[in-house]
Protein backbone atom coordinates (compact mmCIF):
# COMPACT_ATOMS: atom_id res chain seq x y z
CA UNK A 1 0.00 0.00 0.00
CA UNK A 2 1.27 3.30 -0.99
CA UNK A 3 1.37 6.17 1.54
CA UNK A 4 -0.70 8.62 -0.06
CA UNK A 5 -3.58 5.47 0.09
CA UNK A 6 -3.91 5.79 4.01
CA UNK A 7 -6.09 8.95 3.89
CA UNK A 8 -8.45 7.74 1.34
CA UNK A 9 -9.35 5.02 3.89
CA UNK A 10 -12.74 4.91 5.71
CA UNK A 11 -11.97 7.76 8.04
CA UNK A 12 -12.66 9.76 5.21
CA UNK A 13 -16.69 8.78 6.71
CA UNK A 14 -15.50 11.42 9.65
CA UNK A 15 -15.49 14.40 7.03
CA UNK A 16 -19.03 15.85 8.04
CA UNK A 17 -21.00 17.79 6.08
CA UNK A 18 -21.59 20.96 8.53
CA UNK A 19 -18.49 22.84 7.99
CA UNK A 20 -19.61 23.38 4.54
CA UNK A 21 -23.17 24.63 5.52
CA UNK A 22 -24.47 28.12 6.51
CA UNK A 23 -25.91 28.04 9.85
CA UNK A 24 -29.12 29.15 9.22
CA UNK A 25 -29.15 26.06 7.22
CA UNK A 26 -27.84 23.30 10.00
CA UNK A 27 -30.31 24.82 12.12
CA UNK A 28 -33.07 24.32 9.35
CA UNK A 29 -31.89 20.74 9.00
CA UNK A 30 -31.18 20.13 12.60
CA UNK A 31 -34.71 21.59 12.91
CA UNK A 32 -36.20 18.73 10.44
CA UNK A 33 -34.35 16.07 11.69
CA UNK A 34 -36.00 17.00 15.35
CA UNK A 35 -39.93 16.72 13.89
CA UNK A 36 -39.26 13.77 12.22
CA UNK A 37 -38.16 11.90 14.90
CA UNK A 38 -40.56 10.91 17.75
CA UNK A 39 -39.05 13.63 20.55
CA UNK A 40 -40.99 16.31 20.17
CA UNK A 41 -44.34 14.36 19.88
CA UNK A 42 -44.17 12.25 23.31
CA UNK A 43 -42.42 15.70 24.54
CA UNK A 44 -46.14 16.85 23.68
CA UNK A 45 -47.42 13.89 25.19
CA UNK A 46 -46.01 14.41 28.45
CA UNK A 47 -47.05 17.68 28.97
CA UNK A 48 -50.28 16.78 27.62
CA UNK A 49 -50.68 13.93 30.85
CA UNK A 50 -49.54 16.38 33.48
CA UNK A 51 -51.49 19.21 32.05
CA UNK A 52 -54.50 16.65 32.07
CA UNK A 53 -54.26 15.62 35.68
CA UNK A 54 -53.78 18.99 37.08
CA UNK A 55 -57.30 19.74 34.88
CA UNK A 56 -58.94 16.57 35.90
CA UNK A 57 -58.12 16.52 39.96
CA UNK A 58 -58.66 19.97 40.49
CA UNK A 59 -61.71 20.83 38.15
CA UNK A 60 -63.39 17.85 37.05
CA UNK A 61 -63.16 15.36 39.85
CA UNK A 62 -62.61 17.63 42.55
CA UNK A 63 -60.26 15.64 44.99
CA UNK A 64 -60.29 17.15 48.47
CA UNK A 65 -56.57 17.01 48.54
CA UNK A 66 -56.79 20.10 45.70
CA UNK A 67 -59.46 21.70 47.16
CA UNK A 68 -57.72 25.19 47.13
CA UNK A 69 -55.54 24.31 44.14
CA UNK A 70 -56.62 27.15 41.74
CA UNK A 71 -57.42 25.12 38.60
CA UNK A 72 -56.11 25.16 34.77
CA UNK A 73 -58.74 26.83 33.22
CA UNK A 74 -58.31 29.51 36.30
CA UNK A 75 -54.88 30.26 35.83
CA UNK A 76 -54.63 30.36 32.23
CA UNK A 77 -57.70 32.69 31.77
CA UNK A 78 -56.25 34.94 34.54
CA UNK A 79 -52.82 34.79 32.85
CA UNK A 80 -54.09 35.47 29.32
CA UNK A 81 -56.38 38.00 30.73
CA UNK A 82 -56.31 42.11 29.79
CA UNK A 83 -58.10 42.76 33.08
CA UNK A 84 -56.68 40.13 35.57
CA UNK A 85 -58.63 39.65 38.66
CA UNK A 86 -55.94 39.05 40.85
CA UNK A 87 -53.81 42.03 39.04
CA UNK A 88 -51.05 40.16 37.44
CA UNK A 89 -51.07 38.92 33.53
CA UNK A 90 -49.26 39.32 30.38
CA UNK A 91 -50.85 42.26 29.66
CA UNK A 92 -49.39 43.71 32.60
CA UNK A 93 -46.24 45.84 33.49
CA UNK A 94 -45.76 44.94 36.77
CA UNK A 95 -45.07 41.28 35.70
CA UNK A 96 -42.41 41.82 33.23
CA UNK A 97 -40.62 44.74 35.94
CA UNK A 98 -41.33 41.59 38.50
CA UNK A 99 -39.26 39.09 35.77
CA UNK A 100 -37.06 42.14 35.14
CA UNK A 101 -35.62 43.06 38.66
CA UNK A 102 -35.83 38.56 39.12
CA UNK A 103 -33.12 38.01 36.39
CA UNK A 104 -30.89 41.31 37.04
CA UNK A 105 -30.34 40.01 40.49
CA UNK A 106 -29.65 36.49 38.86
CA UNK A 107 -27.16 38.27 36.18
CA UNK A 108 -25.65 40.26 38.78
CA UNK A 109 -24.80 37.02 41.11
CA UNK A 110 -24.20 34.85 38.52
CA UNK A 111 -21.39 37.22 37.29
CA UNK A 112 -19.97 37.84 40.40
CA UNK A 113 -19.78 34.30 41.38
CA UNK A 114 -18.32 33.45 38.05
CA UNK A 115 -15.98 36.03 38.16
CA UNK A 116 -14.13 34.96 41.48
CA UNK A 117 -15.37 31.38 41.84
CA UNK A 118 -13.44 30.00 38.04
CA UNK A 119 -10.85 31.81 39.14
CA UNK A 120 -10.84 30.44 42.59
CA UNK A 121 -11.42 26.83 41.63
CA UNK A 122 -8.87 26.96 39.02
CA UNK A 123 -5.87 27.85 41.87
CA UNK A 124 -7.56 25.29 44.54
CA UNK A 125 -7.00 22.92 41.31
CA UNK A 126 -3.79 24.11 40.66
CA UNK A 127 -2.14 25.05 43.01
CA UNK A 128 -1.41 21.86 46.30
CA UNK A 129 -0.97 24.89 48.51
CA UNK A 130 -2.72 27.04 48.15
CA UNK A 131 -5.68 24.69 48.39
CA UNK A 132 -3.59 23.50 51.62
CA UNK A 133 -5.00 26.68 53.57
CA UNK A 134 -8.02 27.72 51.76
CA UNK A 135 -10.09 24.26 50.96
CA UNK A 136 -10.64 23.64 54.73
CA UNK A 137 -12.71 27.54 55.16
CA UNK A 138 -14.05 26.74 52.02
CA UNK A 139 -15.48 23.41 52.67
CA UNK A 140 -16.40 24.59 56.13
CA UNK A 141 -18.81 27.49 54.81
CA UNK A 142 -19.92 25.90 52.07
CA UNK A 143 -22.04 23.21 54.02
CA UNK A 144 -23.75 26.37 55.31
CA UNK A 145 -27.50 27.24 53.54
CA UNK A 146 -27.84 30.29 51.80
CA UNK A 147 -31.45 30.59 53.99
CA UNK A 148 -28.97 30.12 57.44
CA UNK A 149 -27.08 33.47 55.84
CA UNK A 150 -30.32 35.42 55.34
CA UNK A 151 -29.82 37.07 59.18
CA UNK A 152 -26.42 38.18 58.84
CA UNK A 153 -27.32 39.32 54.85
CA UNK A 154 -29.70 41.85 55.97
CA UNK A 155 -27.37 43.20 58.79
CA UNK A 156 -24.51 43.05 56.64
CA UNK A 157 -25.95 45.01 53.45
CA UNK A 158 -28.18 47.74 53.43
CA UNK A 159 -31.08 47.93 51.68
CA UNK A 160 -33.42 45.07 50.37
CA UNK A 161 -31.48 44.29 46.79
CA UNK A 162 -27.95 43.60 48.01
CA UNK A 163 -29.10 41.12 50.61
CA UNK A 164 -30.75 38.93 47.63
CA UNK A 165 -28.10 39.45 45.86
CA UNK A 166 -25.29 38.02 47.90
CA UNK A 167 -27.53 35.18 49.24
CA UNK A 168 -27.74 34.12 45.20
CA UNK A 169 -24.09 34.88 45.07
CA UNK A 170 -23.55 32.67 47.72
CA UNK A 171 -25.37 29.22 46.55
CA UNK A 172 -23.49 30.20 42.64
CA UNK A 173 -20.16 30.61 44.28
CA UNK A 174 -19.57 26.95 45.39
CA UNK A 175 -20.82 25.50 42.64
CA UNK A 176 -18.91 27.28 40.41
CA UNK A 177 -15.96 26.76 42.48
CA UNK A 178 -15.98 23.47 43.59
CA UNK A 179 -16.20 21.65 39.78
CA UNK A 180 -14.02 24.42 38.55
CA UNK A 181 -11.47 22.92 40.87
CA UNK A 182 -12.55 19.47 40.28
CA UNK A 183 -12.18 19.90 36.77
CA UNK A 184 -8.56 20.92 37.26
CA UNK A 185 -8.26 17.33 39.13
CA UNK A 186 -9.60 15.84 36.74
CA UNK A 187 -7.16 16.93 33.65
CA UNK A 188 -4.92 13.59 32.67
CA UNK A 189 -0.91 14.70 33.87
CA UNK A 190 -0.03 13.42 30.73
CA UNK A 191 -1.32 17.04 28.68
CA UNK A 192 0.79 18.83 31.25
CA UNK A 193 3.99 16.79 31.04
CA UNK A 194 3.23 16.51 27.16
CA UNK A 195 2.76 20.55 27.17
CA UNK A 196 6.36 20.85 29.51
CA UNK A 197 8.14 18.10 26.84
CA UNK A 198 6.71 20.87 24.46
CA UNK A 199 8.80 23.90 26.12
CA UNK A 200 5.64 25.16 27.51
CA UNK A 201 6.45 27.47 31.03
CA UNK A 202 4.37 27.03 33.99
CA UNK A 203 2.16 30.21 33.19
CA UNK A 204 1.57 28.61 29.45
CA UNK A 205 0.53 25.25 31.09
CA UNK A 206 -1.96 26.99 33.64
CA UNK A 207 -3.49 29.27 29.80
CA UNK A 208 -3.11 26.28 27.32
CA UNK A 209 -4.09 23.16 29.25
CA UNK A 210 -5.54 23.80 32.59
CA UNK A 211 -8.06 26.49 31.62
CA UNK A 212 -8.87 24.16 28.41
CA UNK A 213 -8.87 21.06 30.28
CA UNK A 214 -11.20 22.60 33.07
CA UNK A 215 -13.63 23.89 30.83
CA UNK A 216 -16.08 20.95 30.31
CA UNK A 217 -16.51 21.02 34.46
CA UNK A 218 -16.39 24.59 34.93
CA UNK A 219 -19.56 24.41 32.59
CA UNK A 220 -21.08 21.82 34.66
CA UNK A 221 -20.28 24.02 37.43
CA UNK A 222 -22.18 26.74 35.76
CA UNK A 223 -25.35 24.87 34.90
CA UNK A 224 -25.50 23.90 38.47
CA UNK A 225 -24.69 27.20 39.75
CA UNK A 226 -27.29 28.94 37.76
CA UNK A 227 -30.15 26.68 39.01
CA UNK A 228 -29.22 27.12 42.25
CA UNK A 229 -29.16 30.56 41.73
CA UNK A 230 -32.73 30.83 41.09
CA UNK A 231 -33.30 28.36 43.97
CA UNK A 232 -31.39 30.88 46.33
CA UNK A 233 -32.98 34.28 45.04
CA UNK A 234 -36.45 33.17 45.41
CA UNK A 235 -35.90 32.38 48.75
CA UNK A 236 -34.04 35.34 49.43
CA UNK A 237 -36.93 37.68 47.46
CA UNK A 238 -39.27 35.59 50.02
CA UNK A 239 -37.95 36.95 53.12
CA UNK A 240 -36.39 40.27 51.87
CA UNK A 241 -36.81 42.49 48.75
CA UNK A 242 -39.57 44.47 46.74
CA UNK A 243 -40.47 42.91 43.52
CA UNK A 244 -39.37 39.90 41.76
CA UNK A 245 -40.88 36.46 41.02
CA UNK A 246 -40.59 35.60 44.42
CA UNK A 247 -41.38 38.27 46.03
CA UNK A 248 -44.51 37.96 43.82
CA UNK A 249 -45.15 34.46 45.20
CA UNK A 250 -44.92 34.99 48.97
CA UNK A 251 -46.97 38.17 48.88
CA UNK A 252 -50.23 36.52 46.45
CA UNK A 253 -50.12 33.92 48.92
CA UNK A 254 -50.51 36.36 51.74
CA UNK A 255 -52.94 38.39 50.25
CA UNK A 256 -54.60 34.74 49.15
CA UNK A 257 -54.20 35.28 45.08
CA UNK A 258 -53.78 31.62 44.63
CA UNK A 259 -53.90 31.62 40.70
CA UNK A 260 -50.97 34.44 41.13
CA UNK A 261 -48.99 31.75 42.88
CA UNK A 262 -49.07 29.41 39.86
CA UNK A 263 -48.37 32.39 37.51
CA UNK A 264 -45.33 32.92 39.50
CA UNK A 265 -44.10 29.55 39.56
CA UNK A 266 -44.69 28.74 36.07
CA UNK A 267 -42.65 31.77 35.22
CA UNK A 268 -39.93 30.71 37.32
CA UNK A 269 -39.47 27.02 35.56
CA UNK A 270 -39.73 29.29 32.15
CA UNK A 271 -37.30 31.93 32.63
CA UNK A 272 -35.24 29.64 34.66
CA UNK A 273 -34.66 26.89 31.71
CA UNK A 274 -33.78 29.48 29.73
CA UNK A 275 -31.11 31.07 31.73
CA UNK A 276 -29.84 27.47 31.87
CA UNK A 277 -30.47 26.60 27.90
CA UNK A 278 -28.18 29.94 27.35
CA UNK A 279 -25.83 28.65 29.72
CA UNK A 280 -25.70 25.34 27.53
CA UNK A 281 -25.33 27.37 24.47
CA UNK A 282 -22.22 29.43 25.87
CA UNK A 283 -20.54 25.88 26.73
CA UNK A 284 -21.43 24.23 23.31
CA UNK A 285 -19.80 27.57 21.48
CA UNK A 286 -16.97 27.74 23.93
CA UNK A 287 -15.92 24.23 23.85
CA UNK A 288 -16.66 22.89 19.66
CA UNK A 289 -14.04 20.35 19.84
CA UNK A 290 -15.96 18.66 23.23
CA UNK A 291 -19.54 19.07 21.26
CA UNK A 292 -17.68 17.08 18.65
CA UNK A 293 -16.46 14.22 20.28
CA UNK A 294 -19.94 13.62 22.09
CA UNK A 295 -21.42 13.93 18.68
CA UNK A 296 -19.08 11.42 17.67
CA UNK A 297 -19.98 9.55 20.65
CA UNK A 298 -23.96 9.40 19.82
CA UNK A 299 -26.96 10.80 20.91
CA UNK A 300 -26.52 13.21 23.33
CA UNK B 1 5.92 3.41 -3.02
CA UNK B 2 7.29 5.24 -4.90
CA UNK B 3 7.41 8.31 -1.87
CA UNK B 4 9.18 5.52 -0.16
CA UNK B 5 12.39 5.65 -2.01
CA UNK B 6 12.50 9.10 -2.68
CA UNK B 7 12.62 9.46 1.31
CA UNK B 8 15.13 7.50 1.66
CA UNK B 9 17.88 9.04 -0.80
CA UNK B 10 17.31 11.71 0.71
CA UNK B 11 18.32 9.50 4.31
CA UNK B 12 20.91 8.70 2.11
CA UNK B 13 22.55 12.07 1.69
CA UNK B 14 22.06 13.33 5.25
CA UNK B 15 24.63 13.00 8.53
CA UNK B 16 23.81 10.01 10.79
CA UNK B 17 24.40 11.16 13.73
CA UNK B 18 22.27 13.66 15.17
CA UNK B 19 20.77 14.14 18.69
CA UNK B 20 22.32 13.08 22.11
CA UNK B 21 24.19 10.41 23.70
CA UNK B 22 22.01 8.78 26.85
CA UNK B 23 24.14 7.20 29.54
CA UNK B 24 22.00 5.00 32.74
CA UNK B 25 24.35 4.25 35.11
CA UNK B 26 23.47 1.73 37.98
CA UNK B 27 19.98 2.80 38.56
CA UNK B 28 17.41 1.67 40.61
CA UNK B 29 14.29 3.01 41.77
CA UNK B 30 11.58 2.14 44.56
CA UNK B 31 8.27 2.86 45.21
CA UNK B 32 7.37 2.93 48.64
CA UNK B 33 8.62 4.08 52.15
CA UNK B 34 11.17 1.55 54.20
CA UNK B 35 10.02 -2.07 54.86
CA UNK B 36 7.15 -1.59 51.89
CA UNK B 37 9.48 -0.35 49.28
CA UNK B 38 8.90 -1.98 45.79
CA UNK B 39 12.06 -2.42 43.44
CA UNK B 40 11.49 -1.65 39.85
CA UNK B 41 14.77 -0.90 38.51
CA UNK B 42 17.59 -3.04 40.23
CA UNK B 43 21.27 -1.42 39.25
CA UNK B 44 20.08 -1.13 35.79
CA UNK B 45 22.94 0.05 33.35
CA UNK B 46 23.09 1.06 29.27
CA UNK B 47 23.94 3.56 27.05
CA UNK B 48 21.78 4.86 24.42
CA UNK B 49 24.06 5.83 20.95
CA UNK B 50 23.69 9.32 19.62
CA UNK B 51 21.66 8.95 16.10
CA UNK B 52 20.68 5.45 16.77
CA UNK B 53 17.80 3.57 17.13
CA UNK B 54 17.41 1.63 20.81
CA UNK B 55 14.12 -0.85 20.99
CA UNK B 56 14.03 -2.04 25.05
CA UNK B 57 11.84 -4.93 25.34
CA UNK B 58 10.62 -6.82 27.87
CA UNK B 59 7.41 -8.57 29.46
CA UNK B 60 5.14 -6.25 30.58
CA UNK B 61 5.06 -4.92 33.65
CA UNK B 62 8.73 -5.27 34.11
CA UNK B 63 9.64 -1.34 35.04
CA UNK B 64 10.41 -0.73 31.48
CA UNK B 65 7.72 2.39 31.84
CA UNK B 66 9.17 3.38 34.95
CA UNK B 67 12.59 3.57 32.90
CA UNK B 68 11.39 5.96 30.63
CA UNK B 69 9.39 8.26 33.01
CA UNK B 70 13.27 8.50 34.93
CA UNK B 71 15.00 8.95 31.84
CA UNK B 72 12.35 12.00 30.87
CA UNK B 73 13.33 13.37 34.26
CA UNK B 74 9.73 12.98 35.38
CA UNK B 75 10.82 11.00 38.74
CA UNK B 76 14.50 10.55 40.24
CA UNK B 77 15.90 7.39 40.55
CA UNK B 78 16.59 6.18 44.08
CA UNK B 79 20.10 5.35 43.33
CA UNK B 80 22.47 5.82 40.70
CA UNK B 81 22.18 8.78 37.62
CA UNK B 82 21.10 9.55 34.58
CA UNK B 83 23.14 11.54 32.14
CA UNK B 84 22.70 12.83 28.79
CA UNK B 85 26.01 14.17 26.72
CA UNK B 86 27.20 13.56 30.06
CA UNK B 87 25.26 16.16 32.12
CA UNK B 88 23.10 14.59 34.63
CA UNK B 89 18.82 14.71 34.18
CA UNK B 90 17.55 16.56 37.09
CA UNK B 91 13.81 17.39 35.69
CA UNK B 92 11.80 17.37 32.45
CA UNK B 93 13.68 19.42 29.56
CA UNK B 94 12.67 20.08 26.15
CA UNK B 95 15.93 18.52 24.75
CA UNK B 96 13.98 15.32 25.35
CA UNK B 97 10.77 14.60 23.90
CA UNK B 98 8.51 12.10 25.13
CA UNK B 99 5.31 10.23 22.63
CA UNK B 100 2.83 8.38 25.59
CA UNK B 101 1.70 5.26 25.41
CA UNK B 102 -2.19 7.00 25.37
CA UNK B 103 -2.08 9.69 23.10
CA UNK B 104 -1.49 13.26 24.75
CA UNK B 105 -2.58 15.18 21.80
CA UNK B 106 -4.96 18.55 23.28
CA UNK B 107 -8.36 17.40 22.61
CA UNK B 108 -9.10 21.82 22.44
CA UNK B 109 -6.53 21.81 19.86
CA UNK B 110 -7.14 21.16 16.16
CA UNK B 111 -4.25 18.59 14.23
CA UNK B 112 -2.71 21.77 13.22
CA UNK B 113 -2.58 23.80 16.53
CA UNK B 114 -1.57 20.58 18.37
CA UNK B 115 1.66 20.37 15.93
CA UNK B 116 2.40 24.06 16.35
CA UNK B 117 1.91 23.79 20.02
CA UNK B 118 5.88 23.40 20.84
CA UNK B 119 7.05 26.22 18.99
CA UNK B 120 4.40 28.51 19.37
CA UNK B 121 5.01 27.91 23.28
CA UNK B 122 8.40 28.83 22.53
CA UNK B 123 7.60 32.00 20.94
CA UNK B 124 8.97 30.18 17.34
CA UNK B 125 5.83 30.49 15.16
CA UNK B 126 7.81 31.60 12.06
CA UNK B 127 7.59 31.05 8.65
CA UNK B 128 10.04 28.45 8.51
CA UNK B 129 7.89 26.71 11.27
CA UNK B 130 4.73 26.60 9.88
CA UNK B 131 6.26 25.30 6.69
CA UNK B 132 7.95 22.36 8.69
CA UNK B 133 4.52 21.56 9.56
CA UNK B 134 3.00 21.83 6.22
CA UNK B 135 6.01 19.11 5.03
CA UNK B 136 5.41 16.91 8.24
CA UNK B 137 1.27 16.95 7.86
CA UNK B 138 2.01 15.82 4.27
CA UNK B 139 4.33 13.53 5.35
CA UNK B 140 2.15 11.62 8.19
CA UNK B 141 -1.27 11.93 6.05
CA UNK B 142 -2.44 14.19 7.50
CA UNK B 143 -2.81 17.42 5.58
CA UNK B 144 -6.62 16.98 4.61
CA UNK B 145 -7.46 16.88 8.83
CA UNK B 146 -5.31 19.63 9.79
CA UNK B 147 -8.58 21.69 11.28
CA UNK B 148 -10.19 18.35 13.07
CA UNK B 149 -10.18 17.97 16.73
CA UNK B 150 -8.15 14.81 18.18
CA UNK B 151 -11.42 13.22 18.89
CA UNK B 152 -12.55 12.97 14.82
CA UNK B 153 -9.17 11.06 14.34
CA UNK B 154 -8.56 7.46 14.10
CA UNK B 155 -6.64 6.09 16.62
CA UNK B 156 -3.77 5.61 14.15
CA UNK B 157 -4.42 9.41 12.80
CA UNK B 158 -3.76 10.05 16.27
CA UNK B 159 -0.60 8.99 16.61
CA UNK B 160 0.88 10.00 13.42
CA UNK B 161 -0.04 13.43 14.59
CA UNK B 162 1.54 13.02 17.96
CA UNK B 163 4.96 11.69 15.69
CA UNK B 164 4.87 15.08 13.98
CA UNK B 165 3.55 17.09 16.94
CA UNK B 166 7.36 15.72 18.37
CA UNK B 167 9.35 15.69 15.34
CA UNK B 168 8.66 19.76 14.60
CA UNK B 169 10.88 20.40 17.92
CA UNK B 170 14.09 18.27 16.07
CA UNK B 171 14.39 17.15 19.90
CA UNK B 172 18.04 16.00 21.03
CA UNK B 173 16.71 12.58 22.11
CA UNK B 174 12.73 11.12 21.22
CA UNK B 175 11.26 8.85 24.15
CA UNK B 176 8.26 6.52 22.79
CA UNK B 177 6.68 4.53 25.19
CA UNK B 178 5.00 1.78 23.50
CA UNK B 179 3.64 4.27 21.04
CA UNK B 180 1.62 1.65 18.49
CA UNK B 181 0.09 -0.20 21.02
CA UNK B 182 -4.00 -0.76 20.92
CA UNK B 183 -3.76 -0.23 17.55
CA UNK B 184 -4.93 -3.22 14.82
CA UNK B 185 -2.44 -5.05 13.23
CA UNK B 186 -3.34 -3.42 9.66
CA UNK B 187 -2.43 -0.01 11.44
CA UNK B 188 0.50 -0.81 13.47
CA UNK B 189 2.46 -2.22 10.26
CA UNK B 190 1.55 0.95 8.54
CA UNK B 191 2.75 2.61 11.31
CA UNK B 192 5.43 1.17 12.01
CA UNK B 193 6.66 1.89 8.81
CA UNK B 194 5.83 6.08 9.05
CA UNK B 195 8.29 5.80 11.58
CA UNK B 196 10.87 4.15 9.64
CA UNK B 197 10.69 6.59 7.51
CA UNK B 198 10.92 9.21 9.55
CA UNK B 199 13.44 7.76 11.60
CA UNK B 200 15.54 7.59 8.20
CA UNK B 201 15.19 11.33 7.25
CA UNK B 202 15.20 12.56 10.58
CA UNK B 203 17.97 10.62 12.41
CA UNK B 204 18.18 11.36 16.08
CA UNK B 205 18.90 9.76 19.21
CA UNK B 206 15.50 7.39 19.62
CA UNK B 207 14.60 5.56 22.83
CA UNK B 208 11.56 3.29 22.00
CA UNK B 209 9.78 0.96 24.01
CA UNK B 210 7.80 -2.24 23.10
CA UNK B 211 6.52 -5.47 23.77
CA UNK B 212 6.52 -6.63 20.22
CA UNK B 213 9.42 -8.66 19.14
CA UNK B 214 8.63 -8.51 15.57
CA UNK B 215 8.28 -4.28 15.94
CA UNK B 216 11.86 -4.17 17.86
CA UNK B 217 14.08 -6.18 15.02
CA UNK B 218 12.11 -4.36 12.16
CA UNK B 219 13.24 -0.73 13.86
CA UNK B 220 16.02 -1.13 16.04
CA UNK B 221 19.80 -0.30 15.59
CA UNK B 222 20.42 -2.33 18.82
CA UNK B 223 17.89 -4.35 21.24
CA UNK B 224 17.76 -3.87 25.05
CA UNK B 225 16.34 -7.27 26.45
CA UNK B 226 14.75 -6.65 29.88
CA UNK B 227 14.48 -8.68 33.12
CA UNK B 228 11.36 -9.23 34.79
CA UNK B 229 10.63 -6.67 37.49
CA UNK B 230 12.71 -5.38 39.08
CA UNK B 231 14.28 -5.11 35.81
CA UNK B 232 18.06 -4.35 34.24
CA UNK B 233 19.11 -5.27 30.63
CA UNK B 234 19.55 -8.79 30.37
CA UNK B 235 21.52 -8.70 27.13
CA UNK B 236 22.16 -6.38 24.05
CA UNK B 237 21.43 -7.35 19.93
CA UNK B 238 23.21 -4.97 17.51
CA UNK B 239 20.60 -5.53 14.57
CA UNK B 240 22.67 -4.51 11.46
CA UNK B 241 20.26 -5.02 8.81
CA UNK B 242 20.49 -1.96 6.11
CA UNK B 243 18.21 0.46 6.44
CA UNK B 244 15.81 1.52 4.85
CA UNK B 245 14.07 -2.01 5.80
CA UNK B 246 10.89 -3.48 4.02
CA UNK B 247 9.02 -5.28 6.80
CA UNK B 248 8.95 -8.07 4.03
CA UNK B 249 12.21 -8.52 3.95
CA UNK B 250 12.86 -8.33 7.05
CA UNK B 251 10.48 -11.11 8.48
CA UNK B 252 12.07 -13.37 5.77
CA UNK B 253 15.87 -12.42 6.23
CA UNK B 254 18.30 -15.12 8.15
CA UNK B 255 19.39 -12.41 10.15
CA UNK B 256 16.40 -11.40 11.13
CA UNK B 257 15.36 -14.84 12.55
CA UNK B 258 18.57 -15.65 14.41
CA UNK B 259 18.02 -12.23 16.54
CA UNK B 260 14.33 -13.42 17.08
CA UNK B 261 15.18 -16.53 18.43
CA UNK B 262 17.89 -15.44 20.65
CA UNK B 263 15.46 -12.69 21.97
CA UNK B 264 12.46 -14.86 22.54
CA UNK B 265 15.14 -17.67 24.17
CA UNK B 266 16.18 -14.82 27.08
CA UNK B 267 12.32 -13.44 26.87
CA UNK B 268 11.05 -16.94 27.84
CA UNK B 269 13.27 -17.66 30.48
CA UNK B 270 13.04 -14.29 32.23
CA UNK B 271 9.30 -15.07 32.15
CA UNK B 272 9.64 -18.27 33.39
CA UNK B 273 11.76 -17.15 36.51
CA UNK B 274 9.26 -15.09 37.66
CA UNK B 275 6.42 -17.79 36.88
CA UNK B 276 8.71 -19.81 39.69
CA UNK B 277 7.96 -16.85 42.20
CA UNK B 278 4.45 -17.07 40.62
CA UNK B 279 3.14 -13.93 38.79
CA UNK B 280 0.18 -14.12 37.33
CA UNK B 281 1.20 -12.00 33.98
CA UNK B 282 3.95 -14.09 33.44
CA UNK B 283 2.25 -17.47 33.09
CA UNK B 284 0.35 -15.04 30.59
CA UNK B 285 3.48 -13.83 29.22
CA UNK B 286 4.84 -17.41 28.77
CA UNK B 287 2.15 -18.58 27.12
CA UNK B 288 1.40 -15.90 24.56
CA UNK B 289 5.51 -16.36 23.81
CA UNK B 290 5.45 -20.08 23.96
CA UNK B 291 2.64 -19.90 20.85
CA UNK B 292 4.41 -17.58 18.92
CA UNK B 293 7.83 -19.39 19.45
CA UNK B 294 6.22 -22.65 18.58
CA UNK B 295 4.77 -21.42 15.27
CA UNK B 296 8.67 -20.95 14.17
Amino acid sequence: MSETDLTKLPINTLLDRSDQMSSTAVAMHRLSLWLASPRPYLMMIGFGLFLGFWYLSVEVWKLPRFAEMPGLTTVVSEWLSKNPIYGLSIFVDEYYLHIWVSIRRIAIAFFLATAIGVPLGLFLGWSKRFKQFVFPVFELLRPIPPLAWVPLAIVMFHGSETPVIFLTFLASFYATALNTMLGVQSIDISYVRAASCLGAKRWQIFRHIIVPGALPFIFTGLQISVGVAWFSLVAGEMVSGQYGLGYVINTSYTMVRYPTIIIGMVTLGIVGYVTSAMVRVLGDYMMQWRTRELALGGER
Amino acid sequence: MQQMTQLSSLAASKPLSVGSEIKVNNVSKSYGADNFAKEVVHNCSFTIDRGKLTVMIGPSGCGKSTLIRLVAGFERPTSGTITIDDKPVTGPGVDRLVVFQETALFPWMTTYDNIMYGPRARNEDTAEMRGFAETLLQKVGLSAFRKKYPSQLSGGMQRRAELARSMINKPNVMILDEPFRGLDAMTKKLMQEYYANLYNEFRRTTFFVTTDIDEAIYLADRILIMTNIPTRVRAVIDVNLPRPRQVENVVESDEANAIKMQALGLLHEEAMKSFARGSKAAADFIDAYSKRVGKQ
